[in-house]
């Protein structure tokens, strides 16, 4: 695989750390448990389009928003997560 | 037909033109009574538990490809029992028992070799930490010893020991530990649940799954509905696009895990032999070919294969235990999806819709698993209620807190 860094240009997936699923919005620290759970345990886990989290951290070690195809690993896109 | 020596002997002076298939090839009833999802080996185990033990007959299996096409012939073969926490020892011990049965129970030959399971340690710290999941194995009825460094050498010969970056200073062996051959282990239970009368149906994709007022009716398959009163799901890999036909949400992630068989040579390794200080478990098929495994690849994927940076680390852990295999050609290599649950341990157990229930999350350990898993699946099935054995192994556990979390790193899918 290799990922179109926005900062490097495309680069190999060996020189970026995956950290999973791209997370939706963190709950509020008041938030009931229920939400907790849901954002901590459960996942999508489409077969197909899916968004995560990539760090490069052997270039710019910014975190990227990749969207990549898991049915044949085919990344589609990547963007910066911080504008 | 039973196989036998006499019978191998029979069918040899007549030209073996009179073996019969080892199932049959029915085509799918209306109804059953359950269904189970899924003909790898947990659910073929199921089948033949449910037949076995509970007396019930009308079941069929539901398989999208052929029988065994998936993680049961696509993983590391080794059975072992060696864990630390109370949730998970009884019920790998269990299977390790039922493994010990297996071939008399099938009238199958599955190969079991009980040659051995070896965790090398690299630290003094690793040591008290293997020592004390020896000790909490031996508490738990579990076989279970520490070697020193000397005993290491003499037992397998040809490791790294003293100039490697992590010396190898001991491990824990668990002598009842060892292999099977995994296709023998799908095709012994298909055969003996067919023989009990389970419809075993290939090539029929589960395409929905139909619930009303809160309780399963049945399946639609490629080949049609198929109403059933019970419905069990073994289907790891793609367990949540399965149970997403029924609403739910789960803890899993889906990962690809790799596997590798060298060329063959002569013995070499008559054990199965794991690292401490990397993440490489291997050992040596009858054939010769040295069998090895490594890491998940660690991003989400439904492909089937891997990629090159997990191949060059499995390759270099082997070279470092081993020095000798660097000049070993790999044959062949693959990969099976894997549930990855988050707290590393699996999930059996009802769901909240009456009469589906769930059998996931097996992380990198199905296979050691797949006769408690189908005894214990066939139970929970049977009975509406977890056995003592999968107690802990409850979908809501993760709700509650009370995860069993092997590796104590918290929620996350790439754990064990």
């Amino acid at each position: 695989m290799r990922i179109p860094c926005p900062f490097c240009g495309e680069r190999d997936s060996s020189e970026f750390l995956t950290n999973g699923s791209a997370p939706p919005p963190r709950p509020d620290a008041g938030a009931p448990f229920a939400a907790w759970h849901d954002y901590l345990h459960l996942r999508d886990n489409p077969a197909g389009t899916h968004a995560e989290l990539w760090q490069h951290i052997h270039g710019c070690r910014q975190w990227l928003r990749v969207t990549r195809n898991t049915r044949n690993h085919a990344v589609l896109g990547a963007e910066a997560c911080r504008p | 037909m039973r196989y036998s020596a006499l019978a191998l002997l029979r069918h040899a002076l007549t030209g073996n033109r009179s073996w019969t298939p080892a199932w049959r090839d029915p085509a799918p009833k209306a109804g059953y009574d359950t269904l189970i999802v899924g003909g790898g080996g947990h659910g073929l185990a199921t089948a033949h538990y449910l037949a076995k033990l509970h007396g019930i007959t009308d079941v069929a299996v539901l398989e999208k490809g052929y029988l065994g096409s998936g993680n049961v012939g696509r993983n590391t073969t080794i059975i072992r029992s060696n864990y630390l926490l109370p949730g998970n020892t009884p019920f790998y011990e269990h299977s390790m028992k039922l493994w010990e049965g297996l071939e008399q129970d099938l009238n199958y030959n599955a190969m079991v070799s009980q040659r051995g399971v070896l965790n090398l340690f690299h630290s003094d710290s690793q040591r008290d930490a293997y020592a004390r999941r020896g000790n909490a194995m031996r508490l738990a009825g579990v076989d279970a010893e520490l070697l020193d460094a000397a005993q290491v050498r003499a037992m397998v010969p040809g490791l790294n020991m003293d100039t490697a970056r992590f010396p190898v200073k001991g491990g824990l062996l668990q002598r009842r530990g060892g292999t099977a051959r995994h296709d023998a282990v799908a095709w012994g239970y298909a055969r003996a649940a067919d023989q009990r009368g389970v419809d075993l149906l290939q090539n029929t994709e589960v395409t929905g799954i139909r619930v009303e007022a809160g309780r399963v009716t049945g399946v639609e398959t490629a080949r049609g509905f198929i109403a059933a009163k019970r419905v069990g799901l073994a289907v790891a890999g793609n367990t949540s696009r399965v149970a997403a036909m029924a609403g739910l949400r789960l803890p899993i992630e889906s990962h690809v895990l790799q596997a590798f068989v060298s060329e063959a040579v002569k013995p070499m390794i008559d054990t199965v032999v794991t690292y401490g200080a990397g993440h490489l478990y291997v050992s040596q098929s009858d054939k010769g070919g040295l069998v090895f495994g490594g890491d998940i690849d660690g991003y989400n994927s439904y492909a089937q294969r891997g990629n090159l940076p997990v191949v060059h680390d499995v390759m270099e852990c082997a070279v470092q235990l081993f020095p000798a295999m660097s000049r070993l050609r790999y044959l062949r290599q693959w990969g099976g999806i894997m549930d990855m649950s988050m707290d590393g341990s699996p999930i059996i157990d009802r769901t909240p819709i009456e009469g589906l229930f769930l059998n996931c999350g097996w992380c990198y350990g199905g296979f050691k698993a797949t006769p408690a898993s189908g005894w214990c699946f066939a139970h929970t099935i049977a009975t509406g209620q977890p056995h003592a054995l999968n107690a802990a192994f409850r979908l809501d556990r993760f709700a509650r807190g009370q995860v069993i979390d092997e590796k104590g790193a918290g929620a996350q899918a790439n754990l064990h």
